[in-house]
């Protein structure tokens, strides 16, 4: 199975632990990739609220690429998914795509309106199949008990993302019983993690970051695992400033998707890189997966 | 078709917390949510409190949360939320205060709308007859008056689960529609207010309003909407204009996103900087921030698009 692959500018800076761990589970999961090296940030729902066909400009020149490997293409973000999935959409317009195809003309590329998109998450159950996932762990998470974060782009709107109503806002569930582990359920697991606004309101950010943490916490969580970098910058990186402004211990670590799947298939901490981790996953997974040396 | 309702009760005058109660009633494949507590109040429990007057979703009476996720209950069919032998959750709208059972208070919604003056401001002297708008121009704005009020977006949205203050969804909705009305002369005055705090740049984009929304209005996209045009008149000294600025000039400098240089440049001066200094100082310890930022191989090709495309924006201002 071979996948363009399109790692996204966080995967790439304030997250290394995802590049890293996804390339550590490339290889057991049979997932070949050739990644997009020239392929811009897909605007993250910023550029698109601001100028829309600009967006879709750089998205299209992203499926262009693809499309000329003749490769679907690989993501590793919800908000990455969400926003190449909207560009997607608009693109299916001929006109449009015509228009939006003479702004890439310089630079001799062409979209045709072939090209497929793939979050990791959705690969894993729609083409490698979760009895083959099972069957790769050699380290079960049994005893484990873990909360899904899916990020709000990829879940909604549902028509968009979710279009044969395959029930992707269950993934996250699914592929944590198929490692052995328990899901915790909680209303928070597909709220807001409070990222976009951030920079705007810090107090009400981090009030929904707290907010879903303790909801998760309260429910019985060792950790919590998502499929979006974006969150996970908030989750984990600004957990310490949530759990003050909330007033509350926290303290729960926050796995990528791919760190999740590679602790099941018996990877080391190193490849999967915790160490990078601000809330420390290093004594929840000590007490569970003995001999694991995390 | 046999269905329960899982029934979220909760009288603040004699209840010191919510309870569940569970009914379960014989109903017709076709029917809603709706037709069902109506049946279980007319022939199990006379005390179960709801609110409804159409049933055929025009009226707005009828928001609340079925199953977790904001809707209207004379909108909604039993068996696509529970089917036959089922159970489906009934809960009251989210975000507003209940008065009892599944009857929220819809002052404090009211009160917001109201607060956005949803009433067309035209300029000059009355013309003659009517006020004229282009058949095209009415289509746009056309979408945002399909909202019947109905709070389904306010119960979800999360945002307004942390800051009560927040315009919310269907407040600022109302707002786009009379800033996309071509005969509002106020347009000024309502962008500048918008770009307050609790305002356009306190939504997080979390779709939640897009999603429950019965009437298609997507609450959310009217929001962005009135952020490109409150920049487009100027209202740019807040950090949500100044976090886009960053962010496209990131994005045109190097083709991706440059998250340091985005935080640092998003916030209004060296205080609210220091705040960050704790995150920042971690991050860098644990080896999060980027020493150097490289950008893509082709750079130059995006920063052409870039050039094309924002002066093309910037023209048609
Ligand atoms: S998109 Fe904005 S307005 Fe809509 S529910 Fe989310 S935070 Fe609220
Ligand atoms: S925007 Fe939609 S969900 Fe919100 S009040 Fe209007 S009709 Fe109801
Ligand atoms: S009863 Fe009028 S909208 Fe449901």
């Amino acid at each position: 199975m071979k996948f363009a692959y399109y790692p996204g500018c966080v995967a790439k800076g304030g997250a290394p632990e995802l590049y890293k761990s996804v390339n550590a589970c490339l290889g057991p999961l049979g997932i070949e990739v050739e990644e997009l090296h020239g392929a811009a940030c897909t605007g993250a729902g910023v550029l698109t609220e601001r100028n829309p066909e600009l967006a879709d400009t750089l998205n299209a020149r992203t499926f262009a690429m693809a499309e000329r490997l003749g490769l679907p293409i690989l993501t590793i973000c919800s908000t990455c998914t969400g926003t190449m999935y909207a560009s997607h959409e608009r693109l299916k317009d001929d006109a449009y795509r015509a228009r939006i195809n003479e702004h890439l003309a310089d630079e001799g590329l062409e979209y045709r309106g072939t090209t497929e998109i793939y979050h990791l998450m959705w690969i894993l159950v729609e083409k490698i199949g979760l009895d083959k996932v099972r069957s790769l762990v050699k380290r079960p998470l049994n005893g484990l008990r873990i909360a899904p974060f899916y990020g709000c782009y990829i879940v909604r709107p549902s028509r968009l993302v979710d279009p044969e109503h395959q029930k992707r806002d269950t993934y996250l569930e699914q592929i944590i019983a198929h490692l052995g582990a328990d899901a915790v359920d909680y209303s928070g697991k597909t709220k807001c993690c409070g990222f976009p606004i951030t920079t705007m309101n810090r107090r009400n950010a981090l009030k929904l970051t707290g907010r879903n943490i303790a909801e998760a916490k309260d429910q019985g969580a060792d950790l919590m695992v998502t499929p979006c970098p974006l969150c996970h910058l908030n989750l984990d990186g600004q957990q310490i400033d949530a759990a003050r402004v909330i007033g509350r211990s926290l303290d729960v670590p926050i796995l990528h998707l791919p760190q999740l799947l590679g602790l099941a298939f018996g990877l080391s901490p190193e490849e999967l890189g915790l160490r990078h981790h601000i809330v420390t996953p290093r004594t929840v997974l000590q007490k569970f997966l003995a001999g694991a040396a995390v | 078709m046999k269905v329960t309702l899982r029934v979220k009760r909760y009288d603040p005058e004699r209840d010191r917390s919510p309870r569940w109660q569970e009914y379960t009633v014989e109903v017709e494949d076709y029917a809603t949510v709706l037709d069902a507590l109506i049946k279980v109040r007319e022939e199990i429990d006379e005390s179960l409190a709801l609110r409804c007057s159409c049933r055929s979703h025009i009226c707005g009476s009828c928001a609340m949360r079925i199953n977790q996720k904001g809707g209207l209950a004379c909108k909604t069919k039993l068996a696509e939320v529970a089917g036959d032998g089922g159970t489906v959750v009934v809960e009251p709208a989210g975000n507003l205060p209940v008065v009892k059972d599944l009857v929220v208070d819809l002052v404090p919604f009211f009160d917001k709308v109201r607060a956005v003056d949803p009433y067309l401001q035209p300029a000059g002297p009355p013309p003659e007859r009517e006020y004229i708008a282009s058949n095209e121009d009415m289509e746009n704005v056309k979408g945002a008056m399909a909202c019947i009020l109905c709070g389904a977006c306010v119960s979800d949205c999360t945002v307004l689960e942390v800051d009560p203050d927040f315009l919310g969804p269907a407040a600022l909705a109302k707002a786009w529609r009379f800033v996309a009305d071509p005969r509002d002369a106020a347009d000024e005055e309502r962008l500048g207010a918008l770009s307050e705090r609790n305002g356009i740049w306190d939504c997080t984009h979390c779709f939640m309003c897009v999603e429950v929304c019965p009437k298609d209005v997507k609450p959310m996209e009217r929001i962005l909407d009135l952020r490109r045009r409150a920049m487009e008149a100027g209202f740019k000294n807040n950090n949500g204009s100044r976090h886009s600025d960053a962010f496209v000039e990131t994005i045109r400098e190097s083709g991706r996103l440059d998250e340091t240089k985005v935080a640092i440049r998003s916030t209004s001066g060296l205080g609210e900087l220091l705040s960050w200094s704790g995150v920042g100082l971690r991050s860098f310890l644990h080896g999060k921030v980027p020493l150097s930022h490289k950008p893509i191989p082709g750079a130059e090709h995006v920063r052409k698009i870039f050039d094309k495309l924002e002066t093309k924006a910037g023209e048609a201002q």
